[in-house]
This record gives structure tokens, C-alpha cells and sequence, in this order.
């Protein structure tokens, strides 16, 4: 079951949680980025073709993604061997990582799992202090782009010079 | 920010005589695709895209913006950036015609072919891509795109608004004829 209220709202504590991200065993997750805004890419598959958009959109994104200093991290329930296989042949550099065992635990948290036994495709903006910034839900098939993410990324900014005015 | 943002399906960047831009200039439709040279969908477009502009002469111009997703297509970036070296030699459109025309033909070796056969200096242009010299260019076209929800290629807009059908000749007439009649 999927959390009752959807996916997670703006103004709330993004869960913490770490998942394995390589097959020798190293885990990641968004606590090991703090001070830097960290962009949850939820989505249903690796290799389904609107997945491989997303992701190579991403990579190919990367340069904007480091003017904000923003960290990207990719999750589905797909195996770290998948994610592995996937990533290679999309030339994905940045960290794909396995909601694999127990199966969807960190997506249903964020209320980005689905019935159908995958996470939706959804977008988690984290600020650097780990509060949930801003999110989206995107219908599974539908590529959302990024450029959502990147108003977001702009708005944090923007907050930021204010409180250090 | 408790508002969501909308993801947006407008164009961010007006067109503006920077673009590369064929057609009337007083057209009541444009056109502005975000294009990368491998893509196959874009190439599968292209001959579509050529008709359409041939048969709506009086109607439609059309705008080229890069969108080069180079992770997965390594000679994208490199034709890219050949096709502004060609640009700035006022060639920009014969290069992107040759480009879609010969996707076969991307790598470095026959890309050079192809700059010679357009009667361009492929040493030339070859240096000024080796030392990045227009790779500002094809970016600023990438991060326009994506801040425009560009979400792959090919992405075209038509009078702003992001085209969401087809890209068969079919397709795009209905769009430009809709567009040209609002």
C-alpha cells in the first residue's frame, strides 16, 4: 500500500533512509548530501523507454544540476545488477539506487509506490537542510522533464540570499 | 514555497535574430525544434519537417535550437558544434540538412567528408570545435530547452506552445494550420 496521503508534501522532513547504490554494497542516501539540495528521481523501471529518457535526460542535465550544486539520486525497485546494466548503457553517472529489499520500503514512505508493485514517477526537491521543498507527481508514462526541478532549485536559491541578506 | 509549480509546455526563450531561423520572417507560425543530430526521431522528423515547410512557404518559419543528450549519443555534442562552426560561416542550414541526411555518417572521419563536400574548411572547423569554441552556444541552447520542459528530441514548439501530437507531415499540418488560424 501506497501512503494514504500521497506523495510527500512540501514543509515536511524528508524520511531518511540509505539503499544500496553499487553491487559491492555501498549504500546512499540523502543525509550524505546535506548542505546541498538533493533531487529524489523516482520511477517505475529501468529499461522501460520513458524511464531511459528521464534518466539520460538527467545525465545529459548534469552540468545545470552542478551550478546548483544539487545532488541527483534515481530510485526504483529494479535490482542494483539492473541499475548497474541500465546505467552503463545510458552513460548514467550519477547514483541509481535499489528500493529492492524490502521491496518499495523507501518509496512507500515518500508516497511514491504504486499498486502495481513499482514506484511512481515521482519528483522529491530536498532543501539543504533536508526539508522536503518541493514535489511532483507525473502520470507513469509522461517524461516530466526537469524543468519543474530547476524552478525549484531556482525558488531555494532565491530563499537563501534572503535569509543571508 | 507551498504552491507546486506547474511543469510548464511554453517556450522560456523568445526566438531572436541569434536563433537559426529559415522561412518568412513575417510568418504567422514558427516553429522552434530542440534537436540533437543522432536522435533517430529527430532524423525520422526531418523529411516531414522539410515538406511541411515547403508546402507552408508563405506561413511557417522554422527555428533549430540544440538538445544534444550526449550520454547516449556520442557524436551528437561534436555535429552540434560543427553545425555553429558552419553557422558562423553563414552555412548553418546546409550543415544541418547534410547532418540529418547522413546519420550514418556522424563519426569524426566522415563528418570531416561532409564539411568538405559543403565546400567548407574541415581543418578549420575542426580546430574551432577541438577548442570548444561554440560549445557555449549548443549549452545555452540545451539549458533553454530544459527550462522550457524539453524532455527529449525531438521537441518542437509551435507559436510557444509545446507540440504534444505527432511528428508525421499529417501531424504537423493540422498543428501549423491550428496555430495559424488562432
Amino acid at each position: 500500500m501506497s501512503d494514504p496521503n500521497g506523495l510527500i508534501q512540501p514543509g515536511r522532513p524528508a524520511p531518511g533512509f540509505t539503499l544500496a547504490s553499487t553491487p559491492d554494497g555501498r549504500r546512499t542516501g540523502p543525509e550524505q548530501f546535506r548542505g546541498r539540495p538533493v533531487v529524489l528521481a523516482f520511477y517505475p523501471a529501468d529499461w522501460s523507454p520513458v524511464c531511459g529518457d528521464q534518466m539520460s535526460l538527467y545525465q545529459a542535465a548534469a552540468p545545470v544540476f552542478e551550478q546548483y550544486d544539487a545532488a541527483v539520486l534515481g530510485i526504483s525497485v529494479d535490482s542494483i545488477w539492473s541499475h548497474r546494466a541500465f546505467a552503463e548503457s545510458r552513460g548514467i553517472a550519477f547514483p541509481l539506487l535499489a528500493d529492492f529489499e524490502p521491496k518499495g520500503e523507501v518509496s512507500r514512505r515518500y508516497g511514491a509506490y504504486t499498486p502495481q508493485g513499482e514506484a511512481a514517477r515521482a519528483l522529491v526537491v530536498l532543501d539543504r537542510a533536508g526539508t522536503v521543498a518541493w514535489s511532483y507527481l507525473s502520470p507513469p508514462e509522461v517524461n516530466p522533464g526537469a524543468d519543474g526541478i530547476f524552478d525549484a532549485l531556482d525558488q531555494l536559491a532565491t530563499d537563501r540570499e534572503v535569509m543571508t541578506r | 514555497m507551498s504552491t507546486p509549480f506547474q511543469v510548464t509546455a511554453r517556450l522560456r526563450d523568445p526566438v531572436t535574430t541569434d536563433d537559426h531561423i529559415r522561412g518568412p520572417a513575417d510568418a504567422s507560425v514558427t516553429i522552434v525544434e530542440y534537436g540533437d543530430f543522432q536522435c533517430q526521431f529527430c532524423g525520422a522528423a526531418y523529411p516531414n519537417l522539410h515538406e511541411l515547410l515547403r508546402q507552408r512557404a508563405d506561413t511557417v518559419r522554422m527555428v533549430f535550437r540544440h538538445f544534444p543528450i550526449a550520454n547516449i549519443h556520442p557524436y551528437a555534442e561534436r555535429a552540434a558544434e560543427t553545425a555553429e562552426a558552419a553557422g558562423a560561416r553563414g552555412r548553418f542550414w546546409e550543415m544541418h540538412d547534410w547532418l540529418y541526411e547522413h546519420q550514418d555518417q556522424l563519426d569524426p572521419v566522415h563528418l570531416s567528408l561532409g564539411v568538405e563536400q559543403l565546400g567548407l574548411p574541415p581543418d578549420e572547423l575542426n580546430q574551432e570545435v577541438e577548442g570548444g569554441v561554440h560549445a557555449d552556444r549548443v549549452r545555452r541552447d540545451f539549458v533553454g530547452g530544459i527550462r522550457s520542459g524539453v524532455n527529449g528530441t525531438p521537441t518542437l514548439f509551435v507559436n510557444d506552445v509545446r507540440h504534444e501530437g505527432g511528428y508525421d507531415l499529417a501531424d504537423l499540418l493540422t498543428a501549423v494550420d491550428a496555430a495559424a488560424n488562432t
